[in-house]
């Protein structure tokens, strides 16, 4: 509050500065009229309010100085709300402008009168519009062409009565590139916000001329133009063939925007084309212009490589020969180096995964953690794609445990056990994971070597012992740890009946009597009812043989990607999400209006404070902002903040989306990645579980069996706060698109 | 599309803002401060809350941000925000704090041109320093001569002026090679290979019709797939020596200017076109075949025990000994608890700088076919808790003048104009270090 009274304080002295501007705007002198407009408009980008200068600045409209007359209108574009009444002085100023004989100053009229959104303005834009539109030079044109996407926004119906569509919809046939890509720009707008104008068709006719008009215009011109040829439906395959031939020259241009709209409009209607010769001609012209956005500079990069992950996913094989520019570099940025080991766990192959074993390993050693985690993590998925290198990769993974990091010891012990589940063949190294029982300290790692331990009991001499000491603080652990040590003891004691009777029936009773969670209570009598009821019922049942991995590498579910492409070089595309899923519905949706209001009240309260905390400690409400940017933030990075704890934006169809492709995952039981937030454990239930159905059965039991393979693997009950926080439903989906 | 730019400061006060559409509210100014200024853990250069998402980059000692609603291009998004800041470059000599606040008008005049309704207009640097000028522009100026601006703004050839004269006709070319290379620790090449710009320079009367001939194998091998089946295949692994041995390069793939008129390029990969006035960058190619590395290092570190660190790093030059490649530096990591190092060297000199953790050996001119030695020792603080040193590659900069790592040469420049004056053109060739490391 000190703050706030210093700052009226000096407010009330700055006050002579407001009568120096103003005495500077009515000066006889014109320098000093247009010095004192330079300083109004520093003051309001420092976000002083100088509206109350309104009525000066305006008297400086009418002037033969071009400089001078863009800031008067700079000014007004942003206080006209505040003095509606007042802009009616200017209307003659600007109507007058816009003929001008000067072309910049009828453009600038033009485009200024379309920024000015007060209501009186508009009824006199009507004409200078029409003016305008049809005026002899092209800068003109093509900037009315916009001014009716900004007349649109404003007051729709005006718009459609005067026939402005129809003569934006005739300047695509305009002699002019741009007039044509900014006719298409401001038709597409216009069809995006009310589909129901149907502005933007594309017809033959249109199309040639878009096509024209794609080589002469400049590289923004060339985006809109690509971006609506790649939306359009062509009416035959000859078309599409069409198109595909005149817009892959654009693949050779500088703009990696280009390059990417280039892309998708030739990616899409490959999609119409049967013709497999065509097919990868095409792909394979696309290949190095790809490659080559991987040395742009690194935001664009990032764009890039989530876009050629996707493409990858559609296409595999398409970059098979290109692993090496995909390696890390030591400077780039970590959101680089985490998404290039994506990509090159997707382009792995037998030829070359001996370079990207030495290469993963040297990642390996570095010391961000978060990289160097995924590193290994990447070891194993490219051990488990390809059969070959499995031995190298667990070769490599060994050396990794000597190396003692606790991080990097607890990654791999992770890693094996899935390398298990492919290729049970490597029980000889199991040894060495015993050694590090002690440097464990996470849930997941423990679990992991649980599991190990209990899947090869008879023929670990020690078993017995390892698992005795868990039981021991059997109440300490976490529950998911907790869930694997009972599936393991009881494994253990279904193959050596006879050294292990006490111990499973000390851990039945903690975690029956002493425990207070239900998830390891009812798996607890579940097991006990069985070993009680039929012990060998119960051994077909734990021991059962389950179906092996294929891939521990996440895909997305079909159906979302197929949603996705059409998106490509979006920033759908960057959070490999549907627009919908993280954006409101409408243009500010409530969530954004809460996020901004918390930020404001936050600089309200406390100005110097509210910059220098982050959003996370500063108040009741805040955290949800801040969840809601971790959110959406960690696709990106695979789930380093529970997704889940937050509400989702708006879910709209994308819950669907995930459902829809959960067939998909019958393959691949888990596919959880180690670091998954606890919280999403609810849903992997259902996985495991929904895996069951269609897995080959023999007899009912079978199914049971494979049911509780799901769970042994993945079993992470919902944290009780979770499940308070927002509806289950809603939770599960967010947690599935956490998941992929 | 973007609903307003924003630029910030170091400690994220606001420079710049501007609204192109009214979603765009100050208010979010504060948004952007607290949520990725201030907010130490954001890693991502995309921030996405509720419907409005902030792309930001930096450049030099600001935060450059383009705010946007909806689902909008990011990759346009990202590419714009470096061409204001390309343009901010041109105009002020420097993109940077000072430059902005001292040209803050001129700024707000050039965002109102370069973006309408939140849509980029024309960015061409030379086009619009035409009308947007530090002198400004009085519009009793002749008026033919806006309308002149304003045609070739929006016309085909937006990126020239007519009536350009000179006296004399000039050209020059500069092809400009950044050589990337990662060795491993074991000495074998992981990955060689060459961005390559050619930047022109081009001060020709008229409107000249330029062609331009590489020695690319897929112009230059008469029975290459490269008339069959156009466009650069870059994997026709039988005849790739051959084409070599002949002198010719394979280029992976090439971007264009975009005066170059792709869909000659498509059809027989002649280069034709008009070039803008003054300098431009006409095309940037990639070449990862037969990559010619300017230098050789051979380094040796050893750690000993948990208190010394000996290195012995040894460099070869692998070019014509009339060559001299100049301002070598390298940069020799050492590990962070360093308390101080010796070292010697056979040429240049070396440094140890302890805030980035460096040998920094410099070595002002390196000729060809010699053998420079550098040998030092790193003495270590003892630390309570003992961590492994993450051994971050070596690195080395350098630039080297009439050499191409990827071989390419220029074989012709041809300028066709109406006069048919006769011009001069200047060929140069460079070769820099682009992310040249080599782990050991």
């Amino acid at each position: 509050m000190a703050v706030n009274r210093l700052r009226s304080a000096l407010g009330s002295a700055r006050k002579g500065e407001t009568y120096e501007l103003r005495a500077g705007l009515v000066s006889q002198y014109a320098w000093e009229r247009k010095e004192s407009i330079q300083k109004t408009i520093m003051s309001m980008t420092l976000g002083k309010d100088v509206s109350a200068l309104f009525p000066d600045v305006l008297k400086n409209i009418a002037t033969p100085d071009l400089d001078q007359k863009k800031l008067v209108y700079l000014y007004l574009m942003n206080y006209a709300k505040s003095h509606p009444d007042l802009c009616i002085l200017a209307v003659n100023t600007f109507v007058q402008d816009s003929e001008d004989p000067n072309p910049l100053v009828r453009a600038l009229a033009i485009r200024t009168m379309g920024c000015i959104r007060v209501e009186k303005m508009v009824d006199y834009m009507e004409e200078p519009l029409r003016k305008t539109l049809k005026d002899e030079s092209p800068y003109v044109r093509k900037t009315a062409a916009l001014c009716v996407a900004k007349l649109f926004d404003l007051n729709p119906s005006l718009c459609i009565e005067n026939g402005f569509l129809e003569t934006l919809q005739e300047m695509i046939a305009d002699s002019n590139p741009m007039v044509v890509a900014n006719s298409v720009t401001a038709l597409a707008e216009i069809t995006e916000t009310a589909p129901e104008t149907r502005a933007l068709k594309v017809t033959s006719q249109t199309l040639k001329k878009m096509l024209l008009a794609l080589n002469e215009c400049t590289e923004w011109g060339r985006i809109t133009i690509l971006t609506t040829l790649a939306d359009y439906k062509a009416t035959d395959v000859k078309e599409s063939e069409h198109i595909c031939e005149r817009v892959s020259p654009q693949f050779q241009h500088v703009n990696p925007a280009v390059v990417l709209a280039a892309v998708k409009a030739v990616f899409l209607h490959l999609q119409h084309i049967d013709n497999p010769q065509l097919h990868a001609t095409y792909l394979k012209k696309m290949s190095p212009p790809l490659v080559t956005l991987v040395s742009s500079q690194p935001e664009v990069q990032y764009v890039a490589l989530r876009n050629i992950d996707l493409l990858l996913q559609k296409q595999p094989g398409i970059l098979d020969k290109e692993m090496r520019v995909f390696f890390c570099k030591y400077n780039d940025p970590p959101y680089l180096k985490l998404q290039k080991l994506e990509i090159m766990v997707r382009i792995a192959n037998a030829q070359n995964v001996d370079q990207l074993l030495a290469e993963l390993k040297e990642y390996a050693l570095e010391v961000d953690m978060d990289f160097v985690r995924k590193s290994i993590r990447a070891i194993g998925q490219v051990a488990i794609k390809i059969e070959d290198c499995a031995e190298k990769a667990v070769n490599v993974l060994l050396e990794l445990i000597n190396s003692k990091v606790g991080y990097v010891v607890q990654e791999v012990i992770v890693v094996i056990k899935d390398i298990f589940r492919k290729y049970p063949g490597y029980e000889g190294i199991i040894p060495t994971l015993c050694q590090c029982i002690d440097d464990l300290d996470e849930p997941n790692a423990r679990g992991s070597l649980i599991w190990i331990v209990g899947e090869y009991a008879e023929k670990i001499s020690n078993a017995g012992d390892i698992l005795a000491g868990f039981v021991d603080g059997f109440n300490e652990e976490f529950i998911q740890t907790q869930l694997q040590i009972l599936t393991a003891v009881i494994k253990l004691f279904l193959k050596k009946p006879d050294q292990s009777q006490g111990l499973v029936q000390k851990v039945l009773q903690a975690a029956t009597a002493e425990n207070d969670n239900p998830d390891v209570r009812d798996r607890a009598y579940v097991y006990w009812r069985l070993l009680s009821a039929d012990p060998n019922a119960a051994k077909n049942i734990v021991l059962a043989r389950r179906p092996q991995i294929n891939s521990t590498i996440p895909v997305l579910p079909g159906p979302l990607l197929d949603k996705l492409i059409p998106n490509l070089s979006t920033l759908s595309s960057v959070y490999h999400k549907p627009p919908s899923a993280f954006l409101g519905q409408g243009r500010s949706s409530a969530l954004q209006e809460e996020a901004i209001e918390e930020a404001k009240q936050n600089a309200r309260e406390n100005p110097i404070a509210a910059a220098a905390v982050s959003a996370a400690v500063a108040g009741t409400s805040a955290p949800q902002v801040q969840n809601n940017a971790e959110n959406l933030l960690d696709i990106d990075f695979d789930g380093a903040a529970p997704a889940s704890l937050s509400k989702a934006p708006t879910m709209g169809s994308s819950g669907l989306e995930g459902l829809a492709g959960t067939p998909q995952r019958v393959e691949s039981p888990a596919l959880t990645s180690p670091t998954q937030p606890p919280t999403s454990g609810g849903f992997e239930d259902l996985m495991g579980l929904g895996d069951a159905g269609p897995a080959p059965s023999n007899g009912g039991s079978q199914d049971l069996m494979n049911g509780f393979a799901g769970m042994t693997m993945d079993d992470q009950p919902p944290a009780p706060q979770t499940q308070m926080n927002g509806g289950g439903g809603k939770k599960t989906n967010e947690d599935l698109l956490g998941l992929f | 599309m973007l609903s307003g730019v924003l630029l910030f400061n170091q400690k994220g006060e606001l420079l710049i803002l501007r609204a192109f559409r009214q979603d765009m509210r100050p208010r979010l100014a504060d948004v952007f401060r607290i949520q990725v200024i201030s907010n130490p853990q954001i890693r991502s250069p995309i921030l996405t809350l509720g419907s409005t998402t902030f792309s930001h980059i930096k450049s030099e000692n600001i935060y450059v941000v383009g705010v946007s609603k909806g689902n909008v291009n990011s990759a346009l998004v990202f590419e714009f925000l470096y061409k204001l800041v390309q343009l901010g470059k041109s105009y002020f000599g420097r993109f940077d704090e000072e430059a902005v606040k001292s040209n803050f008008v001129m700024v707000y005049e050039l965002l109102d041109e370069i973006l309408d309704f939140g849509y980029p207009q024309n960015t061409e640097t030379e086009t619009l320093k035409m009308y947007i000028t530090t002198e400004g522009v009085k519009s009793e100026r002749a008026l033919e001569e806006s309308s002149r601006i304003t045609m070739q703004a929006t016309g085909a050839l937006s990126w020239r002026r007519d009536n350009i004269k000179y006296r004399k006709n000039e050209a020059f070319v500069d092809v400009i090679e950044d050589v990337n290379l990662l060795v491993s620790a074991s000495g074998t090449v992981l990955r060689a290979d060459v961005n390559g710009a050619i930047e022109m320079r081009a001060y020709l009367s008229g409107t000249p019709e330029c062609k331009f001939g590489l020695n690319d194998a897929l112009t230059l091998g008469s029975h290459s797939g490269g008339l069959d089946q156009p466009g650069p295949t870059g994997n026709l692994s039988g005849n790739k020596a051959t084409k070599a041995a002949a002198g010719s390069v394979t280029l992976e793939d090439v971007s264009l200017h975009q005066c170059v008129k792709l869909s000659s390029f498509t059809t027989d990969r002649t280069i034709s076109f008009i070039p803008p006035d003054g300098s431009f960058q006409l095309m940037t190619y990639r070449c990862s075949e037969n990559v010619n590395l300017p230098f050789k290092v051979h380094a040796i570190v050893n750690e000993i025990g948990r208190s010394k660190v000996e290195y012995s790093i040894r460099i070869r030059s692998n070019y014509g000994s009339k060559l001299f490649a100049t301002n070598v530096v390298v940069r020799i990591p050492t590990p962070l608890n360093t308390a101080n190092t010796t070292h010697r060297t056979s040429q240049g000199k070396a440094k140890y700088v302890p805030s980035e953790n460096v040998i920094e050996w410099k070595i002002a001119r390196f000729t060809g076919q010699s053998e420079f030695v550098l040998s030092a020792e790193a003495d270590l603080s003892a630390m309570t808790t003992h961590k492994a040193w993450s051994r971050p590659p070596l690195s080395m900069q350098f630039s080297l003048l009439m050499f191409t790592s990827s071989g390419l040469l220029v074989r012709y420049l041809k300028v066709f104009e109406k006069s048919n004056y006769s011009s001069v053109k200047w060929v140069r060739y460079m070769t820099r270090a682009g992310s040249y490391e080599i782990r050991f």
